[in-house]
C-alpha cells in the first residue's frame, strides 16, 4: 500500500469512524449511569429517516439534524420509561425498540415518499457538505504532512469535527464536572447517591437524554453527510459495533476514540478489496472482509486485549425502598 | 407492589400486553392513512379464512414454535439468546449439506439425517458464544448478535463460492433430490381432505409439536433441566448447590441453538426445498417474541407461535391486497417484545387496583 492509498483508507476510516464513534460516546453516557442500551441501533435508524425525511422536505440539513435528535430523544424517552421508572428489563426493551425501528422507519419512509421505504436522494443544502479547514494550501507544500492534513483531516462535514470535539467534551464533562462525578457514581453505586440527596432519577434521565442526542446526531449524520437520504437498515448493525468499542474501550472516552477509528479502518478496508488483495498478496472474499469487524468485535469480547469491567449498578434497575 | 394472583400474571399481562401492541398498531395504520378494520379483516381473512391461508399460517407456526423455544431454553438458564436467527440460518446450511450429500430413498431417514445436520450446525454455531460466556464473560447478548452477522456472511460465501451449481446465476444451493421432500399438509392421509397439495405447511410441524413436549420434559422432568433452572433464578445459589456454570451455560446454549436450527428442516428442507439466502426471514428474532408472550413455557410458546403465524400470514396478506407496508409485521414485533418484556410491570402495575379491590370486598 503506497501513501496516497494510505491517506485515501485513512480519509473514509474518519468518515465512517464518525457515525461510531458518537453512537459509542451515546452508549458511554447510558452504560456509565448504570443502564445498558442495545437500542442505539434503533435510535440511530430513526433519527437516520427522521433526519433524511425532514431535510429532503425543508432543503435543509440543519432542520434535519434537529428531526433527527427529537426522532432519537423519543426512543430515548420510552427506553428511560421502561428501564428507569418502570424498572423492566433493559436488554429486552433495547431490542424491542430495534425491532420497532425497523418496522417504524420503512412504514414512515414508504407512506411519505412511496419509494420502497427510501427517502429522495438529497442534494445541496439538505446535505452537510465538506469543509475545507485553514490552511490546506499552504501546508499542501510540506511532505508526508501535507496530503493528510489535506486529505485526513480537512474535507469533512461540520458532524465530523463536532464528533471529535465530543470526545474532549465527554472527557472534561465525565471527569472535572460535578454532574460527571455524580454520573459515575450511579452507574457504580446509586445507594450512595441517593443517601448524598442526589436524585438517582433524575440523573439517570440525564444520561438518557444525552444518549439520545448523540444518537440523533450519529443517525442525521448517516443520512444527510455519509449518504445522501435514508434507505432501509441503512445503519448496519452500527450501534451494536459501538457497543462492542465501548466495552473496547473500557467505557472511556479518548479510549472509545481509538476504538470506533479502529473499526472505521477495518470498515474502510472493507471496502478496498484491491488495496487488501495488493498487500497481503492473496485473494480474500467479500464476506469475510464483511464479516471482519464483527470478528474482531468477538475477539475483543473475549478479553483478549485486556479485562474489560463494566460499571457495576449497570442493567439493574434502582430500587429505592422496599 | 401488590402481588397479581399467578393466573393473572400468566393470562392477563400477556393479553393486556397484546391489546396495547394492537391499540398503538391501529393508531399507527390510522396516522399512515390506512384503515384499522379493514387491515384487520384482510389478515383474518387471509390467515385463517381458508385452508390455503391456514397451510401458510401453520408453516409460520412451525418455525416459530422451533426459535421461541430456543429462546425459552436459553432464558431458563438466564442466558438471552439473541442468535436465534444466526443459529436458523446455520441450521439451513446443515439441512443443505445432509440433503445434497445423498440421494435419498425416503423422506423419513432424510428428515432424520436433516435433523441431526440442522441441530448440530445450529448448536455449533451457538457455542463459541456460550463458551465465552462461560469461561471469558463475554456478555452473550452482544457476542449472538455478532455471530448473526458473522452467520450471513458465512451463508453468502457459502452460496456464492461452494454451494452454487456451475452456471447458476442467483446465489442458492441445487435443489434438493426427490427423496428429500417432505410431505406437506395435501400430501399426509387425512389432511390431505382439507389442505390442497399447494400449502407449504409440512411434516415437520409435528416435529415442532414433538420439541415442545422435549422441552417441557426436559426442563421440569429432568436433573439437567432442575439444574438450568437453578441456576436461572440465582447463580450464586446453583453454584453453592454444586451446580457447574459451566456446563449449564454450555448445555442450554447448545440446546437452544440446536432448537433454533432445527427450524431449518421446516423453511429449508420443506418449503424451498433449496438453501437461498436469508432464508429464515427473521424467524430467529420472532423467537424472543414469541417466548416472552408464551410466558416461556412450551405450551405458551406453542400458542404464541400460533399468534405470530397468523400475524405473519395476515400481515403479508395486508401487504398484498391493501396500501400498508408489509413491515408493520415488524412494528408490531417490536411492541410486543417492549410490552410483555420491558414494560411488564406496568402492565402489572395498571391491573393491580382491580384485583385489591376484588379482594377487599370478598
Amino acid at each position: 500500500m503506497d501513501y496516497a492509498t494510505l491517506i485515501e483508507v485513512l480519509g473514509s476510516t474518519l468518515r465512517l469512524g464518525t457515525p461510531l464513534l458518537l453512537a459509542c460516546l451515546a452508549g458511554l453516557f447510558s452504560e456509565r449511569a448504570g443502564i445498558f442500551d442495545i437500542g442505539l441501533e434503533g435510535k440511530m435508524l430513526m433519527a437516520a429517516m427522521a433526519s433524511g425525511a425532514v431535510a429532503a422536505t425543508t432543503g435543509s440539513a440543519w432542520i434535519g439534524l434537529g428531526a433527527g435528535i427529537f426522532a432519537s430523544l423519543l426512543f430515548a424517552g420510552v427506553h428511560g420509561l421502561a428501564s428507569i421508572t418502570f424498572r423492566g428489563n433493559q436488554l429486552i426493551s433495547g431490542v424491542a425498540l430495534n425491532f420497532v425501528a425497523s418496522g417504524a422507519t420503512v412504514l414512515i419512509a414508504q407512506t411519505l415518499f412511496g419509494q420502497g421505504g427510501r427517502t429522495p436522494p438529497l442534494s445541496g443544502a439538505a446535505r452537510f457538505s465538506p469543509i475545507q479547514l485553514p490552511g490546506v494550501e499552504t501546508l499542501a507544500a510540506v511532505p508526508g504532512f501535507g496530503p493528510f492534513y489535506a486529505k485526513v483531516l480537512s474535507g469533512h462535514s461540520i458532524l465530523v469535527y463536532i464528533a471529535l470535539l465530543c470526545v474532549p467534551l465527554t472527557w472534561w464533562l465525565l471527569y472535572r464536572t460535578r454532574f460527571g462525578l455524580r454520573l459515575r457514581a450511579v452507574g457504580e453505586n446509586p445507594e450512595s447517591v441517593d443517601t448524598a440527596g442526589v436524585s438517582v432519577i433524575r440523573l439517570r434521565y440525564t444520561a438518557v437524554v444525552l444518549t439520545g442526542v448523540l444518537c440523533g446526531i450519529a443517525g442525521a449524520y448517516m443520512a444527510t453527510s455519509l449518504q445522501a437520504g435514508f434507505g432501509r437498515e441503512m445503519t448496519a448493525g452500527r450501534g451494536y459495533i459501538a457497543l462492542a468499542a465501548l466495552i473496547f474501550a473500557k467505557w472511556r472516552p479518548w479510549q472509545a476514540l481509538w476504538a470506533t477509528m479502529l473499526f472505521g479502518f477495518l470498515q474502510a478496508i472493507a471496502l478496498r478489496p484491491d488495496v487488501i488483495e495488493g498487500t497481503l498478496h492473496m485473494k480474500i472474499p467479500v464476506p469475510a472482509l464483511d464479516a471482519l469487524p464483527y470478528i474482531l468485535t468477538v475477539i475483543v469480547l473475549a478479553g483478549f486485549v485486556g479485562r474489560a469491567i463494566p460499571p457495576r449498578a449497570g442493567g439493574q434497575p434502582y430500587v429505592k425502598e422496599r | 407492589m401488590a402481588k397479581l394472583p399467578t393466573w393473572a400474571d400468566l393470562v392477563l399481562v400477556p393479553l393486556i400486553s397484546l391489546l396495547l401492541a394492537a391499540v398503538i398498531s391501529a393508531l399507527v395504520i390510522l396516522a399512515i392513512g390506512g384503515d384499522p378494520v379493514e387491515a384487520v379483516t384482510v389478515m383474518v381473512d387471509g390467515a385463517l379464512g381458508s385452508p390455503y391461508g391456514w397451510g401458510y399460517t401453520l408453516y409460520y407456526t412451525t418455525s416459530f414454535i422451533f426459535t421461541g423455544l430456543a429462546v425459552t431454553v436459553a432464558y431458563h438458564a438466564g442466558q438471552f439468546n439473541i442468535g436465534g436467527e444466526g443459529q436458523a440460518q446455520l441450521g439451513g446450511l446443515g439441512v443443505a449439506l445432509v440433503c445434497l450429500a445423498l440421494p435419498w430413498p425416503h423422506w423419513s431417514i432424510a428428515l432424520l439425517a436433516a435433523s441431526v445436520g440442522a441441530a448440530l450446525f445450529g448448536a455449533a454455531w451457538a457455542a463459541i458464544p456460550a463458551w465465552l460466556q462461560a469461561k471469558r464473560g463475554s456478555h452473550i447478548v452482544i457476542t449472538t448478535i455478532m455471530f448473526n452477522y458473522i452467520g450471513a456472511a458465512l451463508i453468502v460465501y457459502m452460496l456464492v463460492e461452494v454451494l452454487r451449481p456451475i452456471g447458476q446465476m442467483d446465489p442458492a444451493s441445487a435443489r434438493f433430490p426427490v427423496g428429500a421432500k417432505l410431505p406437506n399438509f395435501g400430501e399426509i392421509p387425512g389432511l390431505s381432505l382439507i389442505f390442497s397439495n399447494k400449502v407449504p405447511a409440512n411434516v415437520s410441524f409435528f416435529v415442532a409439536i414433538a420439541a415442545c413436549f422435549a422441552v417441557w420434559a426436559l426442563l421440569w422432568r429432568t436433573r439437567l433441566g432442575y439444574e438450568i433452572r437453578a441456576f436461572g433464578k440465582s447463580e450464586s445459589a446453583a453454584v453453592y448447590a454444586g451446580i457447574s456454570p459451566t456446563k449449564v451455560i454450555m448445555l442450554s446454549m447448545l440446546i437452544s441453538g440446536g432448537l433454533a436450527g432445527l427450524m431449518a428442516i421446516n423453511n429449508v428442507m420443506g418449503e424451498s426445498e433449496r438453501l437461498v439466502q436469508n432464508a429464515s426471514e427473521g424467524a430467529g428474532f420472532i423467537g424472543i417474541a414469541v417466548a416472552l408472550m408464551g410466558r416461556n413455557h412450551p405450551f405458551g410458546v406453542f400458542l404464541a407461535a400460533l399468534l405470530f403465524g397468523f400475524l405473519y400470514q395476515g400481515g403479508a396478506e395486508m401487504g398484498l391486497w391493501t396500501t400498508i407496508p408489509i413491515e408493520l409485521r415488524l412494528l408490531v414485533q417490536g411492541l410486543v417484545i417492549l410490552f410483555t418484556g420491558a414494560l411488564d410491570t406496568m402492565v402489572r402495575m395498571m391491573l393491580t387496583p382491580f384485583f385489591r379491590t376484588a379482594r377487599g370486598a370478598a
